[in-house]
């Protein structure tokens, strides 16, 4: 049994882990609609070269293709870019990210593949260098900026860009977190380069002119749509931090005033029996005289 | 009849509205887009977009950075990778 001034000790310990957790989860909350308002207002830019892609890459195929559209023409090495948040009090966020990573790296390895990772913030690195020590290639640091933006996607989209150009890998594929709401996140995988073809080619008959050609600008759109699905990744990793965090530090919060509440019931009875006792003891002497 | 123009970046939807003409920097010349204008896809320069609101208004400038202009039927979108002002 503990004594009375070890559980009063433990008592304040966790009043004081608790005030720690509820401040990160109500920080939490007001970055998350901050996040998720950025998040949102990325959205139009996406669809519109979404869209502008589809309408582009029905014309131009073939083997006038840019190789970012056809790739290289092999299916050998992979890559694959893990976008983890660079902070921790996230819940099983980047274990879940982590976890597909290592999945999707289990079952190119399986068909074959080599595979090699790129790991963009820095929770991965630890749990996935354990598992694959000397698949871990190069990384992208976003710790050093307070919220990665467009600038930090075009870093990332350009070096990327390099190695494919440099002929370092094959595929590449982008695994991050999407943002469903504050208690789901799914780790979700798309193919990054070479770009997917788009499925469903718009057509809208009108003859468009295109200045310069149609595969001058598809040169030029290619690279920016890698920048603008890492940037729209970035957005989405921040927002899925923010709301795991918030869900994380809200059962931690909940968790603590369980344990508190607990503790002190087992100090109130030990207090009790120890007053208990004195009395006893006081009255015992007493009868003696 | 207005022509609607649409300015987009990364970050965030900078205008949609409906304006009498805008004049581009393309690629291979500046080019004005009224109502009307043919189907046109052209890539931009880094400069100048100039947002005329009516037909005698001084041209509202607005700095722009990578990116393309599409024309279409609906009207004149330019995705810019950086906007500056």
């Amino acid at each position: 049994m503990a004594s009375l001034k070890e559980l009063k000790g433990r008592i304040g310990s966790v009043k004081s882990t608790q005030k720690i957790t509820k401040a990160k989860q109500m920080v939490a909350a007001a970055k998350l609609r901050r996040a998720q308002a950025a998040a949102e207002a990325g959205r139009p830019y996406a669809t519109r070269l979404a869209a502008v892609m589809a309408s582009l890459a029905g014309k131009v195929a073939g083997d006038s293709a840019p190789k970012l559209l056809a790739g290289t023409g092999a299916d050998q090495r992979h890559l694959l870019v893990v976008v983890n948040t660079d902070k921790g009090l996230c819940g099983g966020l980047n274990s879940n990210l982590v976890k597909a990573a290592k999945l999707k790296a289990r079952e190119l390895q399986a068909a074959g593949k080599t595979v090699e990772f790129y790991l963009v913030g820095k929770k991965g690195r630890a749990p996935l260098k354990r598992e694959f020590p000397s698949l871990i290639g190069k990384g992208f640091d976003t710790s050093i900026v307070k919220t990665p933006g467009f600038d930090e996607a075009e870093a990332i989209a350009n070096e990327l860009i390099g190695m494919f150009d440099a002929g370092k890998f094959d595929v590449a594929h982008l695994i991050y977190p999407t943002f469903k709401s504050a208690l789901a996140q799914d780790p979700t995988i798309n193919q990054l380069i070479p770009v997917p073809a788009p499925t469903v080619t718009e057509d809208t008959g009108a003859v468009v002119d295109y200045e310069p050609t149609e595969e001058e600008i598809l040169e030029e759109l290619l690279p920016r749509y890698v920048r603008t699905q890492l940037f729209g990744a970035l957005l989405e990793r921040e927002a899925s931090e923010q709301g795991a965090s918030m869900t994380a530090m809200d059962n931690a919060t909940r968790n603590a005033g369980e344990l508190i509440q607990k503790l002190t019931i087992i100090y109130n009875r030990q207090r009790q029996a120890a007053i208990t006792t004195e009395l006893i003891e006081i009255i015992a002497g007493a009868e003696a005289l | 009849m207005p022509l609607h123009f649409e300015l987009v970046t990364p970050a965030k939807l900078v205008r949609s509205e409906d304006v009498h003409m805008v004049v581009v920097p393309g690629t291979e010349g500046e080019f004005g887009v009224l109502e009307g204008h043919a189907p046109f896809m052209s890539t931009i320069r880094d400069g100048a977009v100039q947002v005329y609101a009516s037909a005698n208004a001084a041209p509202e400038i607005i700095q722009v950075r990578g990116g393309f202009a599409e024309v279409n039927e609906k009207g004149l979108t330019v995705l810019a990778e950086h906007v500056e002002g």
